[in-house]
C-alpha cells in the first residue's frame, strides 16, 4: 500500500469519528427529503385506474394458493402449441429436405462424381443439417414468440415472486428465478444474467445450477422424444397434449434438481443463508408485435439455428469420415460406440447416444441428428426419410424401449452444459475449478440419475 | 398515434450508425434505475437491438452504439439499472464504475415518468459526480394513461439540469433529448447542478479529504465522491484505493466493454 492511500485512508477514519455516528444516516434522509420535495412539485396525480387493475390481476397471478397452478397452466400451454404446431411443419421440412438429398445426390453420381464426395456431402454434411433445420426451426420459431410475449408484458418477474419463498428455502437467491428462466433461452445467457444477483454466494449457486433448466438446444430433443414415445401411445388427438405434459414434466423436475442441487451447496461447499433483496414488479405492458417477431425470430431462432448449423456441418463430416473408415471389417463409429455399449446399457442408454453425446459437446443442438446420423452410418438402416421411419428406427431397428426414452430425457436435461456455457461460466468467475464443478457436477448427477433409473425399472 | 414505430425514421437530422464506432466525438452515457427504458431509448438511437424486456435486470453489461446528430458523431453507451451508486451486485458496479471513471461527455439519466420521487434518488447521486446531465423523464405516454402530470419546468429548476419528457416506444420528445444533450455538452446550455449539501463539518471533511485523495490516485476522477465514500466507510473503495485498482479502472473505462458477454448478450441469445 502507498503511504499516501494509508495516509488519505488514515485522515478519512479520524473525519468519521468526528462527524459522529449519525451523519450517515444524515445524509441518506437529507436526500430522501429533497427527492420527496422535488417530487412533490413535479408530479401530480389525480386519481388512477390503471394501478387498480394491474394489482387485480397481480393478486390473482401471484396469490399463494392460485399462482404456481397458474404459472404451470401457462408453461403446458406454450408447450402444447409449440409441439401441436410444430408437427406438421417439421414433416414437411423434413421430406422436401430429403427429397432434395435424394435428387442431388443422384444428380451427382450421373455426371459420375466419385461416391466418396457424393456421401461425403450429401448423406454425411447436408443431411446433418436438414435434420438440425426440420427438427429444431419450426419448435424455436413458435416457443420464443410466446416466451417473449410473457417476458414484455411483464410476467417474468411474477414467476420470481411465486418462487422466491422455494428458492429461500434452498438457501438461493430469489432472483435465481429470472436467471432460470432466461436459461429456457440460452444457458450462457442465464449464466451472464446471473449478475443481477447481488451476494457472490447465492450467484455462484445460480451459475452452477443454470444447466438444470433445458436451454433451446435441448428442448427439439425432449419435443421429439416426447412426441414419438409418449405423444404415439395416445389416440391423436390427445398425442399433442399428451407430450406437452411430459415436456412439463421434465421442466418441473429440472426445476426441482435446480432447487435441490441449490439447497445441497448452500449446506456443504457454498453455506450461507438466503440473503433479502427487493424485486419491482413492473406494470403490465402491451407488448410490440413487431419487436417480438424482430428479437425471437431474427435474434433468437436465426441467431441459434446458424450456430446449430455451423456445429452440425463438421460434426456431420466427423460422423460419415468414422463411419467409413474400416478397421477389421467393423467402421470407427461401430467400433467406439461397441467400447461405449456397456456404460450405455448401465445407465438405460447405448454407445451410439453416448458417442452422439461426446460430438456433440460443442453445441447441445445437434445431439439428436447426431445420433441418427451414427445410427445410419453404422449400417443399421440405410434411409431415414420421415417422422414414421424414425421410430421405426429406434425402436424396431435399434431396440429403443421406454426406458432408453425416459433415460434420454433425463440424461439431456441433466447432463453438462455446452462448450460455450462452460466457457461462459469461466469468465463469469474467473475460476478454473468451478468451470470444471460446473461442468461435472451435472453429468455426474445424469450419470447417477439415469443409472438409479435404469437399475429400478430393470427389477421390475 | 404512432404506436410501435421502432423503424420508422424518427428525425431526419438523425442518423442511426448501429455498432459502427470507428470515430466519435463525443461519449453519451445512458444511467437509470432499472426497467425504466433506458435500452429502449438506446436501441432507438442508434438503430440497433439490444435485448429489452418488461422486467429489472435485463441489462447486465454495457453496450455501445453510434448515432449522428447535426453533424455529430456519438458514442452511447447502455449501462445496466441501477438503483443508487453505492451497490454492491457485478451488474450496478459496471454502471457506476463508467459513470464515475469512464468520463462521458453527457450523462442522460433515464426517469420513469410515473415513479418520480424513487427515481430521484439516483438522479441526485449523478448529480453530485457530474454536472454535465440530461433528465429524460421516459413512459410519459404511461404516466398520462395513470393521471400522473409531470411538470417538466419544475424539475429542470429544481435540478439545475434540462428535463425533457419523452415516450422512447414511439420516438416521442427525442428531437428535444438530442438538443439538450447537444447543449450540454458544447456548453451552450449551462447547468447548475443540486447538490444536497449536507452540513458544514461534513462539507469541510470532503475537502479536506480530496487533496490527499488526488495524491494516493493521480488523475483519478471524482476525486470528490471517493472522499464521501471514505467517509462513509465504503470497504469497496478503500480496497481499490490501497491495491491500486483505482487506477486501473479509470483505464479500464476506455476499453470497450468486454467484448464476449456483450456479443452474447447484444446478439439476443438472450
Amino acid at each position: 500500500m502507498s503511504t499516501a492511500a494509508a495516509a488519505a485512508l488514515q485522515r478519512a477514519a479520524e473525519l468519521r469519528q468526528s462527524l459522529g455516528v449519525n451523519f450517515r444516516d444524515e445524509t441518506v434522509r437529507s436526500l430522501y427529503s429533497e427527492a420527496a420535495r422535488i417530487a412533490g412539485r413535479a408530479a401530480h396525480s389525480s386519481g388512477s385506474g390503471r394501478r387498480d387493475f394491474d394489482q387485480r390481476i397481480d393478486r390473482i397471478v401471484t396469490s399463494p394458493v392460485l399462482g404456481l397452478p397458474i404459472m404451470a397452466l401457462m408453461l403446458a400451454a406454450v408447450f402444447w402449441v409449440t409441439i401441436a404446431g410444430a408437427n406438421v411443419p417439421s414433416a414437411m421440412l423434413a421430406d422436401g429436405f430429403f427429397w432434395f438429398e435424394d435428387v442431388a445426390a443422384a444428380a451427382f453420381d450421373r455426371i459420375g462424381i466419385p461416391w466418396w464426395i457424393t456421401g461425403f456431402i450429401w448423406h454425411g454434411v447436408y443431411k446433418g443439417l436438414a435434420w438440425v433445420i426440420s427438427v429444431m426451426l419450426p419448435p424455436m420459431a413458435i416457443f420464443f414468440p410466446l416466451f417473449t410475449v410473457l417476458e414484455d408484458l411483464g410476467y417474468l418477474p411474477r414467476v420470481a415472486f411465486n418462487l422466491d419463498f422455494l428458492f429461500r428455502r434452498a438457501g438461493a437467491h430469489g432472483k435465481q428465478a429470472l436467471t432460470m428462466a432466461m436459461g429456457f433461452g440460452c444457458n450462457a445467457a442465464g449464466i451472464i444474467a446471473t449478475r443481477v444477483i447481488d451476494s457472490p454466494r447465492e450467484r455462484l449457486v445460480a451459475i452452477l445450477t443454470n444447466n438444470f433448466v433445458p436451454c433451446n438446444g435441448r428442448f427439439p430433443t425432449l419435443i421429439m422424444l416426447a412426441t414419438i414415445f409418449v405423444g404415439a401411445a395416445f389416440p391423436p388427438a390427445f398425442a399433442s397434449a399428451a407430450a406437452a405434459g411430459t415436456v412439463l414434466l421434465v421442466v418441473l423436475i429440472g426445476v426441482a434438481f435446480t432447487l435441490a442441487v441449490s439447497w445441497g451447496l448452500s449446506k456443504t461447499v457454498l453455506k450461507g443463508e438466503a440473503s433479502a433483496f427487493t424485486l419491482e414488479l413492473p406494470p403490465y405492458r402491451r407488448p410490440g408485435v413487431m419487436r417480438i417477431l424482430y428479437t425471437s425470430l431474427i435474434d433468437r431462432t436465426l441467431f441459434v439455428l446458424w450456430r446449430a448449423i455451423l456445429t452440425a456441418a463438421p460434426a456431420g463430416a466427423v460422423i460419415w469420415i468414422l463411419a467409413n473408415i474400416f478397421v477389421g471389417g467393423t467402421s470407427l463409429a461401430q467400433h467406439t460406440a461397441n467400447f461405449l455399449n456397456p456404460l450405455g446399457y448401465s445407465i438405460g442408454l447405448d454407445g451410439v447416444i453416448l458417442l452422439a453425446y461426446i460430438i456433440a459437446i460443442p453445441a447441445n443442438e445437434i445431439v439428436v441428428p447426431t445420433m441418427l446420423m451414427v445410427y445410419l452410418g453404422t449400417g443399421m438402416m440405410t434411409e431415414l426419410d420421415s417422422f414414421d421411419d424414425l421410430r421405426t428406427l429406434l425402436v424396431d431397428k435399434n431396440h429403443w424401449t421406454l426406458l432408453t426414452a425416459v433415460n434420454l430425457m433425463l440424461f439431456s436435461l441433466l447432463h453438462n452444459p455446452c462448450a460455450t456455457t462452460i466457457m461462459t461460466i469461466y469468465k463469469e468467475t474467473l475460476s478454473r475449478k468451478w468451470a470444471t464443478v460446473g461442468a461435472l457436477l451435472p453429468l455426474g448427477l445424469a450419470f447417477i440419475v439415469c443409472f438409479l433409473v435404469a437399475t429400478v425399472w430393470r427389477l421390475f | 398515434m404512432s404506436h410501435n414505430c421502432e423503424s420508422c425514421v424518427v428525425l431526419s437530422e438523425l442518423e442511426r450508425m448501429g455498432m459502427n464506432l470507428d470515430r466519435f466525438d463525443r461519449v453519451v452515457a445512458l444511467a437509470g434505475n432499472p426497467n425504466t427504458g433506458k435500452s429502449t431509448l438506446f436501441n432507438a438511437l442508434t438503430g440497433l437491438k439490444q435485448h429489452t424486456g418488461n422486467w429489472p435486470g435485463k441489462t447486465v453489461t454495457r453496450a455501445e452504439g453510434g448515432f449522428e446528430f447535426n453533424k455529430v458523431r456519438y458514442k452511447l453507451v447502455d449501462l445496466p439499472g441501477t438503483y443508487s451508486l453505492l451497490s454492491a451486485s457485478h451488474d450496478e458496479e459496471i454502471a457506476r464504475d463508467f459513470l464515475l471513471f469512464g468520463r462521458p461527455d453527457v450523462t442522460v439519466v433515464v426517469m420513469d415518468a410515473t415513479a418520480i420521487e424513487r427515481n430521484l434518488n439516483l438522479v441526485l447521486q449523478v448529480l453530485e459526480i457530474t454536472s454535465r446531465v440530461v433528465i429524460a423523464v421516459n413512459l410519459m405516454d404511461e404516466a398520462a394513461r395513470k393521471g400522473i402530470d409531470i411538470d417538466l419546468r419544475s424539475l429542470s429548476r429544481d435540478l439545475g439540469v434540462p428535463a425533457i419528457g419523452v415516450v422512447a416506444r414511439t420516438g416521442d420528445g427525442l428531437h428535444a433529448l438530442l438538443e439538450a444533450v447537444d447543449g450540454v455538452a458544447s456548453g451552450t446550455i449551462s447547468t447548475k447542478p443540486l447538490q444536497v449539501a449536507g452540513t458544514p463539518e461534513f462539507q469541510r471533511a470532503v475537502a479536506e479529504l480530496v487533496p490527499l485523495i488526488d495524491q494516493a490516485a493521480p488523475g483519478v476522477p471524482n476525486a470528490r465522491w471517493i472522499a464521501i465514500r471514505l467517509l462513509d466507510g465504503d470497504a469497496q473503495v478503500e480496497e481499490a484505493l490501497t491495491t491500486g485498482r483505482l487506477a486501473s479502472l479509470v483505464a479500464g473505462q476506455q476499453k470497450a466493454g468486454e467484448r464476449f458477454s456483450q456479443k452474447i448478450a447484444l446478439q439476443g441469445a438472450q
